[in-house]
């Protein structure tokens, strides 16, 4: 084999990879924009929203409450047993308090929501599509996307968002049940001191900022996911499994992304 | 041609490399009833779809009520599909609703009839097939049978003009049989409807079809009414009808000679 032979057959290795993505990409971005023109028949009837809304966060309300609270108490009994070593353990409130509503409030949902309403999502769209569902839809005038995926969509979209602020609500207070009651810090102080350092713009709704984009992210992969399954039993096994790894590698490259502009450009212009 | 409803014209179809349907030529006349059949794995399914407008040809053409299904776009497309009923051969109930929302479902999506007429119009339905009674389940709770009844129910919920059902009989015990053959025909007297029906059932749909399609391997071999199919000498027609295993109906999938696949090495 010729020098030239073996480059010819490296670049055709290595590009390959890279088309195919590029082809997902696009075939990605065009399901988007259908899904995202897809959406009036949400405004014109909120229903089928709510009725989503409903399955999409009280099917993760329970595991969002337990994993807030216990990751609050983690939080506070490290950040004590830490801060008490320079006699600060009086600003653990603030520190349990920034760290859930900067950054483990919207992953650590993000991540729990997707493994557990994103994989139900594209486990019962693409069971929809194995048992001709969306194809019967079809058949009978109404667009599957239109009546199916759009609002799963959108109710991932506000339901993220929501079981975020409960995440770092029942955060803070798990926190606040290992500081206060069990190691004696001052209750006054604990709280006073999280007001004083934790801006509601900056860093509450910075927060929940990042956790509407988790949404989107998490509630495309799943939709997406689903709607392309393989219409078989291993097929949707695949697309669910697909769907849990995705959203956790895209939750967390976009929360570096979304952080270094929000808290990094913040500073630097200041 | 105006007094035909649906017009397949040359059509060629193939799923990516598997070429399944070849120069398919057909005419449904409307207000009829007619029967497409064939052996399993020859094609009719793909034919319904491609009359859908699920699938598009790669060569010929399908007409229906003289608009050409391959080209329209998607909302004339979805326009004319408002006008045809599909029973699909799975059934393919919505498996988060309940019988009553199933049949409901097309009512409640394209129109504002208010719920007490939607009601007297799904309980109709309903009791056309049957299954009045069971309104209540889940699809998850039906057998296949009654499945298939409310799939019928459903194909039927908004007076279709054109109706496609994909085995209607299959599964079906002998009553429901009999009782589902004579809905199809007075559905569609009553309607002055058209219908499609693809079977294998040729005893049952031969009592209440008005002209047949035979198809083998994706090639239509026979075509006539029932009087036709009767009277045929055709080896094809016969054997078909007569249900007998041999004769030139292949009953095998195309396969090579059995020393070569004995020798095959299969792990
Ligand atoms: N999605 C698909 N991809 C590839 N090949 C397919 C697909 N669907 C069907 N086929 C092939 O096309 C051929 C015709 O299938 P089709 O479903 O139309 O048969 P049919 O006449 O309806 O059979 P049956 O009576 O068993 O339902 C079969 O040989 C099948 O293997
Ligand atoms: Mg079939």
């Amino acid at each position: 084999m010729t020098t030239l032979e073996r480059v010819v057959g490296l670049v055709g290795r290595l590009g390959a990879p890279v088309v195919d993505a590029a082809v997902g990409l696009g075939a990605a971005t065009r399901f988007f924009l259908s899904v995202l023109a897809a959406s009036t028949s949400c405004l014109r009837r909120p229903r089928l929203v709510v009725r989503e809304l409903y399955f999409i966060g009280v099917l993760s309300l329970a595991i969002i409450l337990v994993s807030a609270l216990f990751v609050g108490m983690v939080l506070g009994l490290q950040m004590y047993d830490t801060l008490v070593r320079f006699g600060s353990e009086d600003i653990v409130g603030m520190v349990v308090a920034l760290a859930l509503v900067r950054e483990l409030g919207p992953v650590l949902s993000a991540l729990l929501i997707s493994s557990r309403a994103g994989s139900a999502v594209t486990a019962e769209i693409g069971l929809m599509k194995a048992t001709e569902q969306l194809s019967a839809m079809e058949m009978m005038a109404v667009p599957p996307v239109a009546r199916v995926v759009a609002p799963r969509f959108w109710a991932g979209v506000l339901a993220v968002p929501l079981l975020t602020a409960i995440f770092d609500v029942v955060g803070i207070f798990g926190g606040w049940l290992v500081a206060v009651p069990l190691l004696g810090v001052d209750d006054g102080t604990f709280w006073s001191q999280m007001r004083a350092a934790v801006d509601f713009r900056l860093d509450v709704v910075n927060g929940l900022i990042k956790s509407l984009w988790f949404g989107v992210a998490i509630l495309f992969i799943a939709v997406h996911q689903g709607f392309h399954a393989e219409p078989t039993a291993e097929g949707v096994s695949r697309a669910t499994t697909r769907t849990v790894v995705r959203s956790a590698l895209v939750v967390l490259g976009l929360d570096f992304v979304l952080t270094a502009f929000m808290f990094r450009g913040f500073e630097g212009m200041g | 041609m105006a007094d035909d409803l649906v017009v397949v014209r040359g059509v060629t179809f193939a799923y990516e490399e598997r070429p399944v349907l070849f120069d398919v030529d057909m005419a449904i006349p409307r207000g009829k009833v007619v029967a497409i059949m064939g052996l399993s794995g020859c094609g009719k399914t793909t034919l319904l779809r491609l009359i859908g407008g699920q699938l598009k040809p790669q060569r010929g053409d399908v007409l229906v009520d003289g608009l050409s299904v391959p080209s329209l776009g998607e909302e004339a497309l979805y326009r004319l599909r408002r006008r045809m009923g599909m029973l699909f051969q799975m059934g393919a109930l919505f498996t988060d609703l309940t019988v009553y929302e199933n049949v409901a479902f097309q009512m409640r999506e394209h129109t504002d009839l208010p719920e007490p007429l939607i009601r007297d119009l799904v309980l109709m339905k309903l009791h056309a097939v049957g299954l009045r009674g069971a309104w209540h389940l889940r699809p998850a709770e039906l057998s296949g049978g009654m499945a298939r009844r409310v799939a019928l129910a459903r194909a039927i919920a908004l007076d279709p003009m054109l109706i496609l059902y994909d085995e209607p009989f299959a599964g079906l015990d002998p009553i429901s049989l009999a009782v589902i053959g004579r809905l199809i025909r007075t559905l569609n007297d009553a309607l002055g409807a058209t219908s499609v029906v693809v079977t294998h059932d040729v005893q049952e749909s031969l009592k209440v079809v008005d002209y047949v399609y035979l198809m083998s391997e994706g090639r239509v071999i026979f075509s006539g009414d029932v009087a036709a199919v009767h009277a045929s000498r055709d080896p094809y027609v016969r054997q078909f009808v007569d249900g007998r295993p041999d004769g030139p109906v292949p009953f095998h999938y195309p396969a090579p000679p059995w020393q070569e696949m004995l020798d095959h090495d299969y792990a």
